[in-house]
């Protein structure tokens, strides 16, 4: 591997977190963002190719070294790590309607599961999938909720446009339409 | 089908695991019957779903309940009678159609997030540290002193109201009058004290006020004060100077 690609591979070790593409490039300012794209893909192939425990993801508009699927059973049954807990369908309700409708308010998300939700909202904010990102200009000034990057890394996302585009859902529902005049 | 379900003595509900919500189970119905939803025959499922929550003794939960209401609404809206090829008609099945479809997108999407989800926790990332354990509600745990002492400061904290109860205090000038003339008989100068006495209530203040005003105005007595809030000094005035 280069320099620059070792180094990246050094820093992506070290970090407990995603790393963004411009983190990565701010390890050797002299390095051209296209250089720094080449390392990180000489660091990605490297470990696809390589027989590793272990590969580059692009996940959470950064990049990560996860362990590969093949060894999530043994490792969490050797109990060095266990797999996320997974969220009851309240809560993914409340966050798919988060992730589409995003900024939206506790009613807005209310109307659309017919329940009470702010329980669930309150313990999506907890779990740092959820987060207060402005005020509605409506009565009270409601809050409005919004995904973060901790929503991405749980699923596994690169970004918000990876996930499915309504269209091509079963029941593709636009917003209603405005009434056109015959 | 079983609902995961407890009730505590009083009947409150406090967990649906197999419904997320009375759309949930409105769609579950309809499925389970093969039922068009955009042509919901109305009066089948309102029946089926005030069966299926009193079963479930879901009936006890409001969201539910307002769904049911909804329903039943619907129903008889459904048997208004209606004039043919009225183009006016607007269906009152509409709004509940819409919220249905688009729950049901929700729910699609759960289902994409639920796989995404999975297949993510297929992976570790480095440094491993384990979820906190969700942290359940603290047991409410507080013997009947305890409320009883709660519930008095709370009551403490009511500010008391202002009452004013009105009662007729009649004065006594006539008393007082009496009383002053005899200090009058006895002594050339006296206080306002000497009066009324130390521990003086307002009614015999007042009483004592206008006898002494009354008797200043007929000339019995002159009222004085050598300086400011200094001591009312009462003089005996001759009929004489007063006449």
């Amino acid at each position: 591997m280069s320099p620059l690609a070792k180094l990246l591979e050094a820093a992506l070790f070290a970090a407990s977190r995603p790393l963004t593409f411009e983190e990565l490039a701010a390890l050797d300012p002299e390095a051209g963002e296209a250089a720094v794209r080449g390392a990180l893909e000489e660091v990605q192939r490297a470990f696809a190719t390589d027989d590793h425990g272990v590969e580059l993801v692009e996940i959470a508009e950064g990049w990560q070294f996860l362990t590969r699927r093949e060894y999530a059973e043994a490792v969490s049954r050797a109990g060095i790590a266990q797999r996320a807990r997974r969220l009851s369908a309240a809560a993914l309700e409340a966050l798919a309607i988060v992730a589409y409708r995003q900024p939206v308010g506790r009613l807005e998300i209310e109307e659309i599961r017919g329940v009470d939700s702010g329980a669930v909202l309150d313990k999506l904010v907890e779990r740092g999938l959820v987060e207060v990102v402005t005020r509605g200009d409506g009565l009270g000034r409601p809050l409005l909720y919004g995904t973060t990057p901790g929503f991405l890394e749980i699923l596994g996302l690169r970004d918000l446009g990876e996930l499915p585009r309504l269209e091509e859902l079963s029941v593709a529902l636009r917003p209603p339409a405005p009434a056109e005049p015959e | 089908m079983t609902a995961s379900l407890v009730q505590n003595e009083s009947g409150f509900v406090v967990e649906l695991e197999q419904f997320s919500g009375p759309l949930d189970l409105l769609l579950h119905l309809i499925r389970e019957d093969e039922l068009d939803i955009t042509d919901l025959p109305i009066a089948k499922v309102a029946d089926q779903f005030l069966l299926v929550i009193s079963e479930l003794g879901l009936n006890q939960a409001a969201d539910y309940l307002e769904m049911a209401a909804r329903l039943l609404r619907l129903k008889v809206q459904m048997l208004l009678p209606r004039r043919i090829g009225d183009d006016e008609w607007e269906d009152p099945r509409a709004e509940l159609v819409r919220r249905l479809l688009e729950y049901q997108q929700i729910r699609e999407l759960v289902d994409w997030l639920a796989r995404a989800a999975a297949r993510r926790a297929e992976q570790f990332v480095r440094g491993y540290a384990p979820e906190p354990e969700p942290l359940p509600a603290a047991p409410l745990a507080i013997d009947l002193n305890d409320l009883l002492g709660a519930a008095e400061r709370v009551i403490a904290l009511i500010p008391e109201p202002i009452l004013h109860r009105v009662v007729p205090r009649p004065l006594d000038v006539d008393g007082a009058t009496a009383r002053i003339q005899e200090l009058l008989a006895t002594r050339e100068e006296f206080g306002w004290l000497d009066i009324v006495g130390e521990r003086a209530g307002i009614v015999e203040l007042l009483s004592a006020f206008i006898a002494l005003l009354e008797l200043a105005r007929r000339g019995a007595l002159s009222v004085g004060q050598p300086r400011a809030f200094a001591p009312i000094v009462i003089r005996r005035e001759s009929p004489r100077e007063a006449a």
